[in-house]
């Protein structure tokens, strides 16, 4: 298969999380990712561990962000190692990076002064809260970021004080909007041959994650997100019954839906099944109801009768229920990759699904400075 | 010039997950048409949060479909049929986000698409794939937040599984199709390919979830664990969290348990000097460092915090984050109109390209709105 981002080559100076997801995706679509570290030492997120999990000398996050790439050892202070690089550069066609605001200009490698080296370079990055303001020099870290956007206010209960998601999302959502924003200057380029400048910031991408919600807010007369003081409740600006409820055995989701025809089949007769605009004010109550009914049964039994009427349910499961099943295996995400020290990881595979293939890599992430002298053979010999 | 400026999205997508790829697609300079169905156009026109209403349709709608253009056609209708030949011989991409089976049905599914325009890029989204058990469960974000594992990372231990309170999975699908609709342009303008790509909101999820998958196949299978108090990440140890001030809450994100202890004058944190603690003891640790947080305001703490460069925030609501100047100095808030003069607010493209922010000050089309026109351009 023909991966659509062959033949070009980027630099990835990005640390931790939302560049290298980004280089990542490059990556997985074809592109040669060369992560550019310091030696010894390499980049901060090889020593990031989640559980303090480490395996081939890097922790397992390194290794399932890091995977696909090469690695090129360079002291950025050092003029030789910042020659090689800047020599690099011109036969680059994306660089990323998410230092600080002035780290870059003080080395020389600013946007301005890699278009001198090659006019045609996509220059793309990752801060925190942008370059301006009173936030630009704060650190750019996920749980941060969820903090100051108001995201925390959007998941579990009315009276749970703010409930982070329990997942790096701004890293991530930030890390497809510098993969759409490169891919994006990658596609003028093609018509201009000119370079093209990229950035995204963690905040803008927090942002524009609650995109639906801030827009309600900001023309609703400027309430704030209303959770459900019941127990499970699945989204602040959702009606009745979306959530999830206990059942005899294990967990039910409900999602939107006819709520007058659930009642039904549940035998609730309340007012408010019948009016559709209760189902959001009437919202603690219906839920409430709902939720006693529910105990019931299995989750297995209610799925197999809503499923039956047409209910959009799901019985919620853990990852020993989810991981082990049949349709998780049938997606084929995992692919096994033998790292360097010969440990075998069942990591993910990229999500994409291009002309029937999937984009499976059996290759894993680098030892700090493994390609330097393939990559400056490759390059900077003729 | 846009980066996508003069091509051509035809979008059949409705809800989330579609409708959120042609946006981007839209904002990078793409002109997107919306196929919608006659008389209730895409569902998503309907689904209201908390009630609001806005100018006759969801505020929901209105935030994911701006600077669009709709033009309702009945798929099943012949004169209609020959409309939507006609739009797809033109297009650069057409997407969907219809259960499997469905577009072989309406007869525009890829093999079809791709006789009437070889060099066509196709994008498709689905709930769980095309095959397997659940292929013909209906994609949905909540359902598939239950399914995959993924609401039993939020919130404490002990409160159940907690969803995260928005569509992120029909977030991550949307996005990831978009990325892989660029790419593939990408390919096409450089070796003058068509392509047909395949998202699902089940590998979406999964791929969201990569850290805490690994490391099950890693850690010999052993379920996530929320904190008591406090949880952020179920995989991260002390102080990784958000804690009750006396005025408000604190996020932290990092520092050796000793050091905050000392920098904290919280005595008895000083004790857990071995750095596994920080992990294995944590919801001990979480529970003193609460308890002590709740003595003071959260501006006394984040002085002391960021003087020592700690990683620490304090938590805001929007009413807060929108009058602050850290919000005001990204213009992420633009207003855009309607073809009937209606104006409304909404948040602008994230992605800033050669310094500019791409605002677009359309707003979303009524159901239809741009039927007269779009036939006048295609039969003369």
């Amino acid at each position: 298969m023909n991966r659509p981002l062959e033949g070009l080559l980027v630099l990835e100076f990005s640390q931790f999380m939302a560049g290298p997801t980004a280089g990542l995706r490059l990556a997985d679509l074809g592109a040669r990712v060369i992560k550019i570290e310091r030696p010894g030492a390499g980049e901060s997120g090889r020593q990031i561990a989640i559980k303090n999990i480490f395996v081939d000398d890097s922790s397992l996050v390194f290794h399932t962000i890091n995977r696909n790439k090469e690695s090129f050892a360079a002291d950025l202070k050092n003029p030789q190692d910042l020659a090689i690089i800047k020599q690099l550069i011109r036969k680059a066609d994306v660089i990323t990076h998410n230092f600080r605001p002035g780290i870059m200009e003080k080395l020389g490698l600013d946007y301005a002064n890699v278009c001198l080296i090659n006019d045609q370079i996509i220059y793309a990055t990752v801060t925190g809260y942008g370059k301006e303001g009173p936030w630009a020099k704060k650190p750019g870290q996920d749980l941060l970021v969820q903090s100051m956007s108001g995201l925390a206010w959007l998941s579990g209960n009315e009276n749970d004080g703010p409930v982070p998601f329990g997942l790096a999302v701004i890293d991530m959502y930030c890390a497809t909007h510098l993969t759409q924003g490169i891919l994006a200057a990658l596609l003028k380029r093609s018509r201009t041959h000119k370079s093209v400048l990229v950035e995204v910031s963690l905040l803008e991408s927090a942002l524009d994650m609650q995109f639906e919600v801030l827009t309600t807010h900001m023309n609703d007369g400027g309430k704030l997100p209303q959770r459900s003081n019941v127990r499970g409740g699945g989204h602040a600006y959702l009606s009745a019954p979306y959530g999830l409820y206990r059942t005899a055995n294990g967990y039910l989701a409900l999602a939107m839906g006819n709520l007058q025809f659930l009642a039904s089949i549940l035998n609730l007769s309340g007012d408010y099944y019948q009016q559709k605009d209760k189902w959001f004010s009437a919202r603690d109550i219906i839920m409430k109801e709902i939720g006693d009914v529910v105990l019931q049964k299995t989750a297995t039994e209610w799925v197999s009768l809503l499923e039956s009427e047409g209910i959009w349910c799901m019985a919620v499961n853990d990852y020993h229920q989810f991981l082990n099943s049949e349709g998780f295996a049938n997606a084929r995400m995992i692919q096994n990759i033998r790292l360097h020290d010969d440990t075998l990881l069942q990591t993910t595979r990229s999500v994409f699904c291009i002309d029937g293939h999937y984009l499976f890599t059996d290759k894993p992430a680098p030892q700090v400075g493994q390609d330097n002298e393939k990559i400056k053979k490759d390059y900077l010999q003729s | 010039m846009l980066p996508l400026t003069d091509f051509t999205v035809v979008d059949f997508s409705q809800f989330l997950s579609g409708p959120l790829a042609s946006l981007r697609l839209a904002d990078l300079g793409a002109r997107v048409i919306k196929i919608e169905k006659p008389d209730t156009g895409d569902i998503c026109r309907q689904m209201y949060t908390s009630d609001t209403v806005l100018n006759e349709t969801s505020t929901v709608f209105h935030a994911i479909n701006r600077n669009k253009e709709s033009i309702a056609l009945d798929i099943k209708d012949e004169a209609d049929r020959d409309i939507i030949i006609k739009l797809i011989e033109r297009a650069d991409v057409v997407m969907h986000n219809f259960r499997p089976g469905v577009m072989e049905r309406l007869g525009f599914d890829y093999a079809t698409v791709s006789e009437i325009n070889p060099k066509v890029i196709y994008g498709e989204i689905s709930g769980y794939g095309e095959t397997g058990p659940w292929a013909k469960k209906p994609g949905q974000d909540l359902l598939l937040q239950s399914i995959t594992g993924m609401t039993w990372l939020s919130g404490n231990e002990g409160n159940g599984p907690v969803p995260m309170g928005l569509s992120i999975v029909d977030m991550f699908a949307g996005a990831n199709l978009s990325s892989a609709i660029l790419s593939c342009l990408y390919r096409k303008a450089m070796h003058d390919l068509g392509a047909h790509i395949k998202v699902s909101m089940l590998d979406s999820a999964v791929d969201i979830q990569f850290e805490a998958v690994t490391t099950y196949f890693r850690d010999g299978g052993q379920l996530p664990q929320r904190t008591a108090v406090s949880n952020a990440h179920a995989y991260l140890g002390a102080p990784y969290g958000i804690y009750k001030t006396r005025d408000g809450f604190l996020a932290l994100a990092m520092g050796s348990i000793p050091f905050l202890g000392k920098l904290l004058s919280c005595e008895v944190l000083t004790d857990f000097t071995d750095g596994e603690q920080a992990f294995v003891r944590r919801d001990a640790i979480k529970d003193i460092l609460g308890q002590h947080l709740a003595t003071q305001e959260t501006s006394y703490w984040l002085e002391i915090l960021e003087a020592a460069d700690i990683w620490c925030a304090d938590v805001l609501d929007w009413n807060r984050l929108l009058q602050h100047d850290g919000f005001k100095v990204l213009d992420m808030i633009q207003q855009v109109t309607m073809g009937d003069g209606f104006s409304y607010a909404t948040t602008r493209c994230p992605i800033r390209i050669d310094g500019q922010v791409l605002y677009s000050d359309k707003g979303s089309p009524k159901l239809g709105e741009h039927n007269q026109k779009i036939i006048n351009e295609l039969y003369g």
